[in-house]
């Protein structure tokens, strides 16, 4: 019997209330026997004189006053930097098991499946390294803008923090994917979770300085230069080629702040490129260095790895945008729901090509869809969150979203990907995301095509 | 007709220019005080990327045989001997013919034979190698390789694809001719709408952002049937822990007992030595009872414990890595851990890894 039926002022004294875990698991697996010692066992706990008393008169919760308030809470300060509840351990950043074999090389997932709004705390952020994070001192780090050659720009120059930071900051809110996100899902279900299936996604507020206000300082020349190389200062230094008529757009950021703080470490302390809409690789960490030429660079991570491999055998190279993508995250994989009745189903959507139009939910597998509510305002190139009522009414469900951008773009459904992109692309998986709930309340992954 | 004066059109085009200026942004060195010019020296410190038209590339040159050797002295640990390895990294050689050579097209990514893509099987353009292992190679020390030095290791892994002979000496004067040799140099394609800027008949790349799958926004009766193509494997289910574990214990769901409710355990003290080797990343190549892709800690410590001096040992083998005492699969150089952190492995490690 499970804590909560013990409990005499519980008001909800539906079966499912009266099981523990483990016997939602055996009524799940089919063994129901001792279903009916639960129920006993229930029965006699209420005819018990002073179980029954007490659930006259009501929850111990709120008839015993608790510690916390008959108690001298803590002083100010006694956290400096303020952390989470104690209570709150279970919703930390993971690793896929087998996925990488070095932590240094390595993906840690964000676990969607417990977030609110848009907003993602930035110690749940997402990381991706390719060689190890680093710590790097604010007071010695240097940006430097030069020019594939000399007639590209008039002045290479050097900004120091101190500098960057007296410049006309924006602050904006944007997701970042990385291109690789859910790509351990193109040929079949792999992983349980959304944590596991969408979690190389995080959105925050960046604040910096737009890089078109620096390569303009610098005397840039747009009609010459129409490509910029971003590098970052870590081991790795990485490299992404990213166009100039996104710089010129003011949209792409040289930013140092992050959610009202500076940039996490694991987030590229103290300065990192965003270039909104774009795979979360261009997003370069720990940024050192802007050049600006006039041809694209084929890096390594734009010559060997991210670029999506289609069945001609062809890979597509210089692959950026984040396609328009939504997934449900309560209810979702590996999490079981407590009883039938109503439900408020919640999740994200966001596109690499602008705002979010419209998020439609299905309870059915795909067959019919209602138009979910979309928490505003909405931003551009952000997550944005919907939420939609459902009343479970115990029987298997198959729960889907599906997002629609400004530009009209439908998010598509696995069959129609794998059509035109095979199953072995890795990068670039925007399918619509299924999660079958069965009768027990537990909802799994799966794919409708 | 109605026409306007050459006057008026002057000024509009005056205030259009005034908008654009002042909607581009600011101008040439307009920020006071704020960046200073970077001196040559700087900009040569830090602009080291090669492009793949070679842009960027220092002169210099080195061989197959040069290159043997620094690849095993530097490279062998984490890519295996002829950068077959799959242990630590995808592997680099390997997975491509001669007559790929000839087309410049891998065969095997579409044929299917190909059991995984090796850098040679995918890279189009050489110089992006070059660039990569400069920058950032070895993997414990980047930035540490001379140019001659990069030559000599890029020349031995084009003999290993068997592009170059074992007699051939790579250099800035002949990196283009081995380009034209590339197994997969055709095998790029950038007609495609993930591009977010000019498009190709603009002098950009793509198709200007036009998408490639198309789906409607049907409401009502959009299918008769729904067709399920994969459900999550049961070994998936709980090769990811304690799902209950990574939800809320309040709220409108709890997470999925996977392991069963007897394996819920309270959570274990506070273990600095066990802290400090996940941190590092030990933990993901040694079980403390099981191997996983070294040995596990019960395996060292039968076969250490009775030996002399068994942590100076242990202590030297963490810091420089290793290959041999267990098998093939090298363990990386761990120069970043202080010595006082090793001692702590070391010795928690001895102690039975609790």
């Amino acid at each position: 019997m499970s804590d909560l039926a013990k409990q005499p002022g519980h008001l909800k004294k539906a079966p499912e209330n009266f099981l523990s875990d483990g016997q939602i698991e055996a009524v799940a697996a089919g063994r129901r026997d001792f279903l009916r010692k639960s129920f006993l066992a229930a029965g006699a706990a209420m005819a018990a004189p002073l179980a029954a008393r007490a659930a006259e008169q009501g929850d111990p919760n709120i008839l015993n006053l608790p510690e916390w308030s008959t108690t001298l809470g803590k002083p100010v300060a006694t956290n400096p930097y303020g952390m989470p509840s104690k209570f709150e351990s279970q919703l930390l950043r993971r690793e896929s098991p087998g996925l990488a074999r070095v932590g240094g090389a390595s993906v840690s997932f964000c676990p969607l499946q417990g977030l609110f709004g848009i907003i993602t705390p930035s110690g749940l952020h997402f990381e991706r390294h390719h060689q190890g994070w680093q710590d790097v001192d604010p007071t010695k780090h240097r940006l430097m803008v030069n020019g594939s050659d000399e007639s590209l720009l008039k002045k290479p120059k050097v900004y120091t923090m101190d500098e960057l930071m007296r410049l006309p900051p924006v602050s904006r809110i944007h997701f970042i994917e990385c291109g690789a996100n859910t790509g351990l899902e193109w040929g079949n279900v792999a992983v349980p979770t959304v944590q596991y299936t969408h979690g190389m996604l995080s959105c925050s507020e960046f604040t910096g300085v737009p890089l078109k206000t620096l390569l303009e300082d610098c005397g840039v020349d747009y009609k010459k230069a129409r490509y910029v190389l971003a590098e970052g200062a870590d081991g790795s230094s990485m490299t992404r080629t990213i166009p100039m008529e996104m710089v010129e757009s003011g949209e792409v950021i040289v930013a140092y702040g992050q959610n009202g703080e500076m940039l996490r470490p694991e987030n590229g302390y103290p300065l990192r490129l965003v270039v909104p809409g774009v795979q979360g690789v261009s997003w370069v960490k720990w940024l050192r260095r802007i050049e600006v030429g006039d041809k694209p660079y084929a890096t390594k991570d734009e010559a060997v790895h991210y670029i999506d491999l289609l069945p001609n055998g062809l890979h597509r190279q210089y692959s950026s945008i984040q396609e328009c993508k939504s997934v449900i995250t309560t209810p979702s994989g590996g999490q079981t729901l407590l009883n039938k009745g109503f439900f408020n189903v919640s999740g994200v959507a966001w596109s690499g090509r602008g705002k979010i139009k419209q998020v439609d939910v299905s309870f059915d597998g795909g067959i019919n869809w209602k138009t979910a509510r979309i928490e505003g305002p909405v931003q551009n190139k952000a997550l944005t969150r919907f939420n939609v009522d459902w009343v479970w009414d115990g029987k298997p469900a198959i729960l889907q979203s599906r997002a629609i951008d400004e530009t009209g773009y439908v998010q598509p459904t696995y069959g129609q990907l794998r059509k035109v992109r095979g199953t072995k692309s890795i990068y670039h998986n925007n399918a619509i995301q299924s999660w079958k709930v069965v009768e027990s309340g537990e909802v799994t992954n799966v794919q409708v095509l | 007709m109605f026409r306007f004066s050459k006057s008026v059109i002057a000024r509009s085009v005056a205030a259009f220019a005034l908008i654009s200026a002042s909607t581009a942004g600011f101008a040439f060195d307009h920020f006071k005080g704020v960046g200073r010019q970077a001196t040559p020296s700087e900009v040569k410190a830090w602009d080291i990327d090669v492009r793949p038209d070679f842009k960027g590339l220092p002169k210099g040159s080195g061989n197959v045989e040069r290159g043997n050797e620094l690849f095993e002295e530097k490279c062998a640990s984490c890519h295996g001997s002829f950068g077959e390895s799959n242990e630590v990294f995808t592997p680099l050689a390997g997975g491509t013919t001669k007559d790929d050579i000839k087309t410049g097209r891998v065969k095997g990514l579409s044929s299917g034979e190909l059991p995984q893509r090796t850098t040679f099987t995918k890279v189009a353009t050489i110089s992006t190698v070059w660039d990569y292992i400069y920058r950032a190679m070895p993997w414990t020390a980047p930035k540490s390789l001379k140019p001659d030095d990069v030559y000599a290791i890029l020349a031995y892994l084009l003999n290993l694809q068997e592009i170059v002979p074992g007699d051939f000496t790579l250099s800035d004067k002949n990196i283009g001719e081995v380009q034209k040799l590339l197994p997969n140099r055709n095998g790029m394609t950038t007609d495609h709408g993930m591009w977010p800027g000019a498009p190709a008949k603009k002098g950009g790349i793509g198709n200007g952002g036009i998408p490639d799958v198309k789906n409607t926004a049907c409401m009502k009766n959009c299918k008769t049937e729904v067709q399920i193509g994969s459900t999550l494997p049961d070994y998936a289910r709980t090769a990811h822990g304690e799902l209950a574990d990574q939800n809320r214990n309040f709220g409108p769901v709890r997470g999925t007992r996977t392991l069963g409710a007897e394996a819920a355990k309270p959570a274990a003290a506070a273990n600095p030595a066990l802290e400090l080797a996940t941190k590092n990343g030990c933990m993901a190549c040694h079980g403390v009872n099981n191997k996983i892709v070294g040995p596990g800690y019960n395996e060292v410590v039968a076969r250490y414990k009775d030996q002399p001096d068994a942590e100076g040992k242990l202590t030297a083998k963490v810091k420089a890595g290793g290959q041999g005492v267990w098998g093939s699969i090298p363990m990386p150089p761990n120069g970043h851990l202080k010595d006082e952190e090793i001692k702590t492995l070391v010795q928690w490690i001895m102690a039975g890894a609790k």
